[in-house]
């Protein structure tokens, strides 16, 4: 049987972060994948002969090089790697569109702010005042953060319309929960897209997780694939073996899950008091390739968030997908210095899980397809003759999602419950990524930092509560 | 190991933490963490680097010696002198 000081389940973003940070400092470390390939909800496939990213409509928290500030540059140094590794290019504009009203952004501020200040004038010191105090808070662990953000921004913004315009980005880039987030993950969510902002690599996320993957096994770290982990057994509150899929055992001294919380504990069979809740949250992508770069077909907006009602809903819907808001992805739309090698464009909304999974499996393709015209109808408002323009396409709903990420509920952000230090009701399992709470690209990468550092190399205790304060300050 | 070689140990530390940054105008008397910005998470993966590379072992107490450049190599100097540079 084999023995590693720390297996890691999952090679997400979350997962190889860790893995690299275990293996620098000589961990015997092991990461175990179920999917036959890497990267998780941000993955990448070839369809057609076509290259297609999963998940990725831009990376947030982007800093230009030379900056030493904020999670980008933060975990760089952590997993000793070059700003042009990531090579990263910044986003050429991106918008939120509601009912007669837009406000454009990009990675200068100072235009957002100037957006709101003109459509909302009597909201100016107010939207000042907010962004200030979430620019200087940094106390995830405070008696604020827990709290609705909702009732928090409330109480600096009196209008409705642009409470709903500032939450539905962050939403429907990291919210786990219907309705409303807690004031932490409201101010993470507001750096990373507001005040730093999107960026992408040319070749899109293989860019990342192909130096993430190289790095970890330069270091001496090993990745199975098509290694899922069955079940994990239990002796006196600790992980006492792992039991993979094909049968066979491995033992750890500590056990990193970036599987998600649920997920996590369906593998073990001693269950906590008290049972979590899964997320309720999905989506459905239709993606178009178009055979023109969209700027030349009148749209140079990277990203789209849009929302077609008087109230902005993040809730799961009730029919097979909500097309009263959603958000519009242009890949091509950033600053490159040559073309991508494909003109896309990105359709995401929200999505009924259960509806899709009691598809009659007849049913399914002819919903999939129907859908699909549905959401990308939207394009049409910004790319008139998207559709004559269309010559390849594909679309994934929250069944594709559980069955290649094994999110319960096909649930992206996971659960609404999040374990912000990472620890669960056994000694030596803890959870990274998704459900430790911080979420997207450089989000989950933070967390399998942050955790391999808390509760694999961390000797000393007080420094590191200091540490853990300071790492989540983005 | 003398100072001159504790303090290019330092340098390759850092050089390591962050490849972007040039070293070359580093200021030995003003601290590191206002001159590169560096966290407590840098920090951090200073001891354990030193921990990694010469098995040095600096107690939780002793961190604020790592303040400035000469602060460091002074409380290392006598922690390092048996050592020999890799
Ligand atoms: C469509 C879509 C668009 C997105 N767009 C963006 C974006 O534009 N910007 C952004 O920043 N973020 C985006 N995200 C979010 C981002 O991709 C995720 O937050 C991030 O990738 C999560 O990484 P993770 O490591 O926490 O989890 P995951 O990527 O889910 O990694 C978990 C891994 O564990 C594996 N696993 C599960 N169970 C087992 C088991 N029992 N045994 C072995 N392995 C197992 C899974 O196969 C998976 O590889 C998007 C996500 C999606 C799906």
């Amino acid at each position: 049987m084999s023995s590693y000081d720390t297996i890691i389940i999952g090679a997400g973003l979350s997962g190889l972060a860790a893995g690299i940070r275990l293996a620098h400092y000589d961990r015997r470390v092991c990461i175990l994948e179920r999917h036959t390939t890497i990267g998780g909800l941000n993955s990448f496939y070839r369809l057609g002969g076509r290259n297609f990213d999963v998940g990725l409509h831009a990376v947030t928290n982007y800093t230009p090089k030379g900056a030493r500030k904020g999670p980008l540059a933060r975990l760089l140094r952590q997993l000793r790697f070059r700003w042009e590794d990531f090579a990263l290019v910044p986003q050429i504009g991106s918008q939120i569109a509601f009912p007669g009203i837009s406000l454009n952004f990009t990675n200068d501020f100072e235009l957002f702010r100037s957006e709101v200040h003109q459509a909302f004038p009597a909201e100016r010191a107010n939207f000042d005042k907010l962004s200030a105090a979430i620019m200087d808070y940094d106390d995830l662990d405070g008696a604020l953060a827990s709290q609705s953000a909702r009732s928090i921004v409330t109480q600096w913004i009196r209008d409705p319309l642009l409470i709903d315009m500032l939450f539905c980005p962050l939403q429907y880039y990291g919210g786990a929960r219907e309705h409303d987030m807690d004031f932490g993950q409201f101010s993470i969510m507001f750096r990373s897209i507001f005040q730093e902002g999107f960026a992408r690599p040319w070749s899109g996320i293989r860019q990342i997780l192909k130096n993430l993957v190289r790095r970890f096994k330069e270091l001496g770290g090993e990745l199975r694939l098509r290694a899922g982990v069955q079940r994990m057994e239990v002796d006196d509150d600790r992980v006492s073996r792992i039991v993979l899929d094909d049968g066979s055992e491995i033992t750890a001294d500590r056990v990193l899950s970036s599987a998600g919380l649920v997920e996590t504990l369906a593998m073990v069979d001693q269950q906590p008091a008290r049972t979590p809740q899964p997320g309720q949250l999905s989506f459905v992508e239709g993606i178009a390739v178009l055979n023109e770069q969209p700027q030349k077909l009148g749209c140079d907006r990277s990203v789209i968030f849009f929302n077609d009602s008087d109230k902005f809903r993040w809730q799961k819907p009730d029919e097979l997908v909500d097309v009263t808001s959603g958000v519009v992805c242009l890949p091509n739309n950033f600053k490159f210095d040559r073309p991508l090698e494909d003109a896309m464009v990105r359709v995401t909304a929200l999505a009924n899980y259960d509806r899709w999974r009691l598809l009659p499996p007849v049913d399914y393709q002819a919903a999939k397809q129907a859908t699909y015209e549905r959401i990308m109808e939207i394009v049409g408002r910004f790319i008139p003759e998207y559709r004559a323009r269309t010559v390849a396409s594909d679309m994934f709903t929250p069944m594709t999602v559980e069955r290649f990420t094994g999110h319960a509920n096909g649930a992206i952000y996971g659960s609404p419950e999040k374990r912000r230090h990472g620890t669960t009701h056994l000694k030596n399992l803890f959870l990274c990524g998704t459900d430790q709470g911080f979420v997207g690209i450089i989000g989950a990468m933070f967390s399998g930092i942050m955790i391999a550092n808390r509760h694999v190399l961390g000797t000393v205790s007080t420094d590191l509560e200091q540490v853990a304060a300071v790492g989540v300050d983005f | 190991m003398g100072p001159a070689e504790i303090k290019e140990t330092i340098l390759d530390i850092l050089e390591g933490i962050a490849p972007d940054e040039d070293l070359s105008g580093l200021k030995d008397d003003v601290p590191l963490r206002e001159q590169l910005e560096l966290d407590s998470m840098d920090f951090l993966d200073i001891v354990m680097e030193l921990r990694k590379r010469y098995r040095v072992q600096i107690p939780e107490d002793d961190y604020l010696e790592l303040a400035t450049m000469n602060s460091t190599v002074n409380y290392l100097t006598p922690l390092m002198k048996d050592l020999e540079k890799v």
